[in-house]
């Protein structure tokens, strides 16, 4: 597989430069591997810390910004980062009001951000944590390290970093981050396998002609593969098990999102099928967002995201937002 | 006795035997979970290998914590904290002695063992590390080559098993017929402590 890299061991610090030099409002430490908002720490407000393996751009280090995060963790490709990282992202944004980790349940961000919390306590910060779980597709919680985080983490960190910016308490911050998760659920398919750096070659094999229902973000395989369905057909199973876990009585924000290699066009028009299933189900859509927010390098399809929300949770969902992958209202 | 010499031996002798088996370990991986377990580990355990060298800790205990610190700031993923905890509380639990007796250190080794399965909750059966870790310590009272012999068919026998922790219990049945990388890579880590001990 070819790639637009220099070496598989440098990918990240290279991606790390180069944001640094296309956003000098935020500060990239490219060897401690940390991303802050410039102004950071914001006087009297709660900061947002989030962070994950890389490999899901422009999750997280490209939701940095104003109404967003204060600061983000890359790790290695598909890699928890380590406690050192979320330590050292705590104490360059904290403004004394506490800092909020947003965290993708997977057992490695959780053990990694679990051991960072302590530390930061022990360092005199206020440290509150919100673990986003999301994935519908991941069905047998008991058994399993639990439900994925993954489109629902943008929802998350976009509403509860509106909440922050308004002064909210760490408390009241963490509150918005917890109803935003519980009121999310997420479906992803795979139309094709992504390729690791490390490896070069695709972490599993999908045949022509057949797709993959329930994938996650690090190139794992789905829970079941079948032929080949239409954009029509996958939104109506996407959709229905994504309704099947939520019965939104209120109006949803939808997230159509892209996992690397599908072009915006058939995103659009798989979006198209989404609407037209929810106008079927009766759902009312408040807000739409199409695009590559929560990739999975390179791999080929997308998933649904539906947010469940009252006026509250819109109003800070429109609030404005500057970051290199979500901007508006500025 | 084990001396701190013996504990610097066996981490640089990790360093080394997970270097050799990085590519198999990364391709246990890939079915099962996300491609990069051997690669993870060789950065970890380079680091440590480095550590220990650099600092020369003088105790068995300080050899251990050592190493798990930096396997904890430098894997990342669950990895990295399960297996620097493992090491750093089998280090805390080997005390401040200069020397340890092979008893000393298999009490030492559950403890570690134990924090592991409260950090990560997997129990045996579960698919995971602990289904080399737990064998080979009850293992160990008889020799370091018995210890080395339950790791590995501890971590053969995790093949026919589905996964119910970490990444690959995602799979559910499909996680059926491959052996853990995780389980792989402690049973590695036992292979170079029996090594490391001349069995």
């Amino acid at each position: 597989m070819k790639m637009l890299i220099n070496v598989p061991e440098t990918v990240v610090a290279d991606a790390l430069r180069g944001m640094a030099a296309a956003h000098p409002e935020l500060t990239v430490d490219v060897e401690n591997r940390v991303i802050v908002r410039r102004d950071a720490p914001v006087a009297g407000k709660v900061a947002l810390v989030s962070g994950g393996g890389s490999g899901h751009e422009p999750l997280h280090g490209g939701f940095v910004g104003p109404g967003m995060l204060s600061a983000a963790c890359p790790g290695e490709v598909f890699t928890s980062p380590v406690p050192d990282q979320m330590v050292r992202a705590a104490a360059a944004v904290d403004s004394g009001a506490g800092v909020l980790f947003v965290v993708k349940n997977y057992t490695g961000d959780v053990l990694n951000f679990d051991m960072a919390a302590e530390l930061a306590a022990d360092e005199g910060i206020q440290v509150a944590k919100v673990l986003v779980n999301d994935d519908v597709a991941v069905t047998d919680s008991l058994y399993t390290a639990g439900r994925r985080g993954t489109g629902g983490t943008l929802f998350v960190e976009k509403i509860a970093g509106a909440a922050a910016d308004e002064g909210r308490s760490l408390e009241q911050v963490r509150s918005v981050a917890q109803q935003v998760n519980d009121s999310s659920r997420s479906f992803g398919v795979a139309l094709g396998a992504c390729t690791t750096p490390a490896k070069g070659s695709p972490t599993f094999d999908l045949p022509p002609g057949e797709l993959e229902l329930g994938v996650g973000i690090h190139g794992e395989p789905g829970r079941e593969r079948r032929p080949m369905m239409t954009s029509g057909e996958i939104a109506d199973f996407a959709v229905e098990a994504v309704l099947e876990d939520l019965d939104p009585r209120n109006p949803v924000l939808v997230l159509v999102n892209g996992m690397g290699a599908t072009p915006l066009l058939e995103l659009y028009g798989f979006n198209a099928e989404v609407q037209r299933v929810l106008t079927a189900r009766g759902v009312s859509v408040a807000r739409t967002l199409v695009g590559n927010y929560v990739t999975s390098l390179d791999m080929a399809g997308a998933s649904v995201t539906l947010c469940e929300i009252d006026e509250e949770l819109l109003r800070l969902w429109d609030a404005p937002v500057r970051t290199a992958g979500l901007r508006w209202g500025v | 006795m084990l001396d701190a010499d013996f504990f610097r031996r066996w981490m640089t002798a990790t360093a080394v035997s997970v270097g050799h088996e990085a590519e198999r370990l990364t391709a246990l991986d890939s079915p099962i979970g996300d491609a990069d377990h051997g690669s993870n580990l060789r950065r970890g355990f380079n680091a440590v290998a480095t550590a220990v060298e650099e600092e020369a800790p003088a105790t068995p205990g300080t050899v251990l914590v050592l190493a798990g610190s930096r396997l904890i700031s430098t894997v990342g993923g669950a990895s990295g904290p399960l297996y620097g905890t493992l090491l750093r509380r089998t280090g805390k639990a080997l005390g401040e002695a200069a020397e340890v007796s092979a008893e000393q250190f298999t009490d030492a080794l559950r403890i570690g063992v134990d924090a592991v399965r409260a950090l990560g909750g997997a129990a045996p059966g579960d698919k995971t590390m602990i289904d080399a870790l737990v064998p080979a310590v009850d293992a160990l009272a008889e020799s370091f080559a018995a210890a080395r012999t339950a790791a590995e068919q501890g971590a053969l026998a995790t093949t026919p098993l589905q996964a119910r922790k970490g990444r690959a219990s995602y799979l559910g049945e499909r996680s059926i017929g491959h052996q853990d990388p995780g389980a792989t890579s402690a049973a590695l880590l036992i292979a170079t402590l029996a090594e490391t001990a001349g069995e």
